[in-house]
């Protein structure tokens, strides 16, 4: 066959598509369930709306939120701390430091959460007197337990400890994914161990550390609801609970609560995107690089063509 | 290329290495002098790669003595007797002696001009604007002053070979170690690294090469190296050897490569 007409655009095939009927049903029953739902919202007088928009600014309320956002960052800034030498101790050379750091990510993702903040609660029970000396001989200086350890500081020690176990294990996970080579490439280079870590290391290890630290913040969002163990008695969900037993209405008040729950939480995500993004640099968010030279010299030189075509004809364009 | 001196840079001696029972390098012992070329071919397993990561210690040294500059590698000798160095002692002994690796292992994280930055600003303590002025002096030299803002995912693999070379000598190495530099490309990128690396055996730089490529061998060595099963089988000149191979194994071997 010959092509006389090289030149003209080929005609695009016209395919009848495969038909989803599945699709048009899931859907429609799934629409229908939402609309169930939703009329419920609306029409049951029992989710009490107006109750809703009352409580939701409410003082305690909005001070509820705010001590929930401080445990939160807070615990997971002391937990990440701690992840970061727990997770390089693991790697050290030194053996009773890949110990230790075993010894804690054992104690303390092996005991529940809420045990721990218990615990920290009675602190000063167990020891009243927090003193610095030597051991057996004199003593350097003693304080109050209590006036240091008081209800937030043991909400946050009880949440960042435990948090600190779960970090150091994904802390390790992401340090285990970079390549063996940038860790030689990098003592190549006469890098000092410590440099290395910070560096090289850890800035790729972030890519896989970042995502399931931004589920842990958001698991710790919710997990600070349990520091009415210690007890810390002004976070979101105690402020909401103590309105619901005043008032005798539990349901719109833990509506309250779930609400700014999501907005906390839809807020943490779009943080986590950037820090994402952040890390991603040079890896994630680029455009594959040209393998072949000549094929991207073809291709630059057909763009060439395009463009010269279009100013060889400039009343093609113009009509 | 003009050598004036026959100065040994770098001396092999009686060099041993065993992966648990496995005795991967039999004693070999080697000399290169300052500004020579050495190459080193030798079939997949015959222990030539694992020699050369011995000469900057990425492995450790079983038995026998490494020397560069007349610096003893990875240990201190007194009074007879071996003691290990500290890890910033042998950090410092690295500093000296560039590596170009097989994979490249550019820091994916950083563009080509930062990688090239890295360890003169924070090993050696260069201020950035020096460090940067010379960087691009070096990817300009490799061919790539236009590339400098390119992560190392928007390079080709001989692109990221040659910012590999370029991140090295930013170090002003003594001595440059290239572990298979082209065997990981596709053989059209293959030239443009080798050219880099011509020029560089030209500008005077004492190189070991552990390669396949027995052309580079016969037209920038000064010394090739034989190996075969964990030992020197034959080493002289390159063009002399690739004629005219004395021993039974070099033939075969390259009878098979050329």
């Amino acid at each position: 066959m010959e092509h006389p007409h090289r030149a003209e655009a080929p005609v695009l095939n016209k395919s009848v598509p495969v038909r989803h009927p599945g699709r048009w049903i899931s859907a429609v029953i799934i629409l229908a369930l939402v609309a169930v739902f939703l009329q419920s919202l609306f029409t049951n007088p029992n989710f009490r709306w107006d109750i809703v928009g009352t409580y939701i600014l409410d003082v305690k309320v909005v001070q509820g939120v705010g001590w929930t956002l401080l445990l939160t960052v807070t615990s997971m800034a002391l937990a990440i701390v701690l992840a970061i030498l727990l997770a390089f101790m693991r790697q050290s050379d030194n053996p009773v430091f890949r110990w230790s750091s075993w010894v804690w990510v054992w104690f303390f993702r092996g005991t529940p959460v809420y045990t721990q903040l218990v615990f920290w609660g009675l602190i000063a029970v167990l020891y009243p007197k927090i003193s610095a000396g030597v051991p057996f001989g004199p003593e350097l200086f003693s304080l109050d337990t209590a006036s240091i350890v008081n209800a937030t500081v043991a909400a946050i020690l009880g949440l960042g400890l435990n948090e600190s176990a779960y970090l150091a294990e994904i802390f390790r996970a992401g340090l285990k994914s970079v390549d063996k080579g940038q860790m030689e490439a990098a003592e190549a280079l006469g890098m000092a161990k410590g440099k290395i870590m910070w560096r090289i290391i850890l800035p790729q290890a972030m890519r896989v550390i970042v995502p399931p630290t931004g589920n842990e913040t958001i698991g710790m969002l919710k997990t600070t609801s349990l520091v009415l163990a210690v007890p810390f008695t002004l976070d979101l969900t105690f402020a909401t609970n103590a309105l619901a037993n005043r008032t005798y209405l539990p349901v719109p008040l833990l509506i309250v609560a779930a609400i700014w729950y999501l907005v906390i939480t839809s807020i943490l995500m779009v943080g986590q995107h950037f820090i994402e993004a952040y890390y991603g640099k040079g890896v994630d968010n680029l455009a594959p690089a040209a393998v072949n030279p000549a094929a991207a010299k073809a291709a630059g030189a057909g763009a060439d063509v395009k463009h010269s075509m279009k100013t060889d004809f400039p009343e093609e364009s113009a009509r | 290329m003009t050598i004036t001196a026959e100065k040994p840079l770098v001396k092999i001696e009686g060099l041993h290495k065993y992966y648990g029972h496995h005795h991967v390098l039999r004693g070999i012992d080697m000399t290169v002098n300052q500004g020579e070329v050495s190459v080193v071919i030798g079939p997949s397993g015959s222990g030539k790669s694992t020699m050369l990561r011995c000469v900057n210690l990425l492995e450790s040294i079983s038995a026998g003595r490494i020397s560069v500059g007349g610096q003893l590698i990875g240990y201190r000798e007194v009074n007879g007797r071996l003691h290990d160095l500290k890890t910033k002692e042998i950090a410092a002994q690295r500093r000296e002696i560039g590596m170009v690796f097989q994979r490249f292992n550019l820091f994916p994280h950083k563009t080509a001009l930062q990688n090239v930055m890295e360890a003169p600003v924070h090993v050696k303590g260069q201020s950035k604007a020096e460090a940067q002025k010379r960087a691009l002096e070096l990817l300009d030299r490799v061919g790539l002053g236009d590339r400098a803002g390119h992560y190392p995912s928007q390079l080709s693999g001989g692109q990221q070979q040659r910012v590999a070379i370029a991140r090295a000598l930013a170090m002003e190495p003594e001595l440059m170690l290239f572990d298979e530099p082209t065997s990981a490309l596709d053989p059209e990128l293959v030239g443009d690294v080798l050219n880099v690396m011509k020029d560089l055996a030209k500008s005077g730089m004492t190189m070991i090469v552990v390669t396949h490529e027995i052309g580079f061998a016969r037209e920038v060595g000064d010394t090739l190296t034989f190996m075969d099963g964990g030992v020197v089988v034959e080493s002289g000149d390159p063009r002399e050897i690739i004629a005219n191979p004395q021993h039974a194994r070099t033939k075969e071997f390259l009878g098979r490569v050329l």
